[in-house]
């Protein structure tokens, strides 16, 4: 092995710097929430205590988290399910090229660039003036798809960019169906990315905070309401609360990363041992 | 075979219908509506259907409004600047120099996981480090570099831009290692064998064939600054302005034709950058 050049290390120090920058404040604040109960929002910290994550579990102190917790979480995974069948059928569909496949890709290349604020306002605007009630659970949970979809479809563009159709064309060749093809043959082999896709759906939904700010009604969702905190709340009690927010995030991504890598496992040990033979 | 040309078309369409019916309700009729609105004219409690261009006059008559998207596109020219240099650094790092195909991995993991955590949770958490009795002041006061506490690291320019750094440089790594990881190795050895130094690698081929994902970061990061209005709000203290305060404000007035104006301008300004970016990149071939 050749030794490192200068520039190794360089960039390495650089890109140790980038992780810090990256990881730094959201530690300093994990460290933070833990706060002697009269510690205020940066260092010194006066004491060692839960105190400020029991003020989380008592309602009054701290509006309705737990509420809206609940609610996050289950947009989350409507969201979640929403944005995997449809970015799979979307992604199927691009496979091959019909009429107006362009202009449903620009559409949803403008979905992904339109500020936010827009749908949010727009899609406002429409259930107001037909006069039905705005709910997290339709406006809200409509306004999130147009930031969750276009990911979803990005993300099968680039899987069916690099899936070899030869698999798919021996399945055909043996007298499958279409659709048994498509269940038995493509489904299975894409199915690593589709917990990629589902990632990116719950995750994006559960901290979704533009789209859903004029389209949620009176139920707020979790970033909502801590957006509503940091306007009148001057306590780290809002640094519990994040802290707490992102564990389960971290936990979140660690099981669907722990999905993907158990399913590659699991597929290296029972695939073939075509070509293995030889060796 | 015209038979089958119709049934490509049909099950394209229906395997599509799912996405369209989602777009054109939640994005194609909701820009309809603000286009609409935007001719309409306001009370101080309603809105009233009409044809005008007043809130348009007013835009466009009000400094402001100059000010204001004179603003937006000075963040946006400077986040842009700090996540591509930031950006490519990291992704050259992680593509040319770290060797392992596991590093690689557990490395660039690293780099994207807080895409995936709150933006919201991220902006606060600078809150300790900048504040006036903060990290980074306390710091500078005990190296005696200043003597008092600087009073613009947080709640001004400099704190929006760190904040938009912070969030978005994600968006340049992601493509730009995407695209380094698909150079061939040997082009690069080819150029150090003619003779070029490692600094005409860079400029001369490197840089050249990482375009499409520096296209493509470029086009995230400036939509999603342009578009911004929490970081704005939140990490300027309601001090600084950009457009989407200021259709934000006016929601908050209840003028939604006026906030509608505003929108429509800014989404047709947003619109030419990406028309214009996405004439150097194929988005669909890039992927």
């Amino acid at each position: 092995m050749a030794t490192r050049s200068r520039s190794f290390y360089v960039l390495g120090a650089f890109f140790v710097l980038f992780l810090l920058f990256l990881y730094g404040p959201t530690f300093t604040i994990a460290i933070l929430s833990f706060q002697g109960p009269q510690g205020g929002l940066t260092f010194p910290m006066r004491g060692v205590s839960l105190h400020w994550f029991f003020d989380l579990f008592q309602e009054q102190a701290v509006g309705d988290i737990w509420g809206s917790f609940r609610r996050s979480f289950a947009l989350g995974l409507m969201v979640m399910v929403t944005t995997v069948v449809v970015s799979v059928m979307g992604g199927l569909a691009f496979r091959k090229r019909f009429a107006g496949n362009a202009v449903l890709f620009y559409l949803v290349i403008t979905a992904l660039v339109i500020p936010s604020i827009l749908v949010s306002l727009g899609v406002g605007l429409i259930f107001s003036q037909a006069g039905l009630p705005i709910h997290w659970a339709s406006s809200g949970f409509g306004s999130q798809l147009t930031w969750t979809l276009p990911f979803g479809l990005l993300i099968m563009f680039a899987v069916f960019n690099r899936f070899d159709k030869s698999f798919e064309e021996a399945a055909r060749d043996q007298g499958a169906s279409n659709w048994q093809a498509l269940r038995h043959v493509v489904l299975p082999i894409i199915a690593p990315s589709l917990i990629g896709v589902a990632l990116f759906g719950f995750t994006l939904s559960y901290d979704e905070f533009a789209r859903t700010l004029l389209t949620a009604g009176s139920y707020n969702t979790l970033p909502l309401e801590i957006y509503g905190m940091t306007t009148n709340v001057t306590t780290p009690v809002i640094f519990a609360l994040g802290t707490l927010t992102t564990a389960f995030s971290l936990v979140i991504i660690g099981v669907f990363l722990l999905t993907v890598w158990s399913m590659n496992k699991r597929r290296a040990k029972q695939g073939s041992d075509a070509g293995k033979g030889m060796v | 075979m015209r038979a089958g040309e119709t049934n490509r078309h049909l099950s394209g369409w229906l395997l599509a219908s799912p996405l369209t019916l989602v777009l054109i309700l939640f994005l194609v009729l909701p820009i309809a509506m603000i286009v609409v609105v935007s001719f309409w004219q306001a009370t101080e409690f309603s809105i009233i259907p009409a044809f005008s261009w007043e809130n348009y006059d007013f835009l466009f008559g009000s400094p402001v409004t100059y000010r204001v998207f004179g603003n937006t596109i000075k963040y946006a020219l400077i986040v842009w600047a700090f996540t591509l240099g930031i950006g490519f650094t990291v992704a050259y790092f992680l593509a040319f120099h770290v060797r392992t195909q596991t590093w690689q991995i557990a490395l660039f993991l690293l780099c994207t996981i807080p895409f995936w955590t709150s933006n919201i949770i991220r902006m606060i958490s600078w809150i300790p480090f900048l504040g006036r009795n903060g990290l980074a002041n306390s710091a500078l006061i005990s190296a005696g570099i200043v003597d008092e506490p600087v009073e613009w690291l947080l709640y001004s320019d400099f704190s929006v831009i760190l904040a938009f750094v912070h969030l978005y440089t994600l968006f340049m790594v992601v493509p730009i290692f995407n695209t380094m990881m698909r150079i061939d190795k040997s082009l690069i050895e080819a150029a150090y064998d003619g003779g070029a130094s490692g600094f005409q690698t860079l400029t001369n081929v490197i840089i050249p064939l990482c375009k499409p994902g520096i296209m493509i970061g470029t086009i995230f990061v400036v939509t999603l600054v342009m578009g911004d209005f929490v970081t704005v709000r939140f990490m300027s203290g309601s001090q600084s302005a950009n457009v989407g305060r200021l259709i934000q404000n006016d929601i908050a007035l209840l003028q939604y034709p006026s906030a509608s104006a505003t929108a429509v301008v800014l989404l047709i300004t947003v619109l030419m950058v990406i028309g214009i970016l996405l004439r150097f990149v194929d988005i669909r071939k890039e992927l």
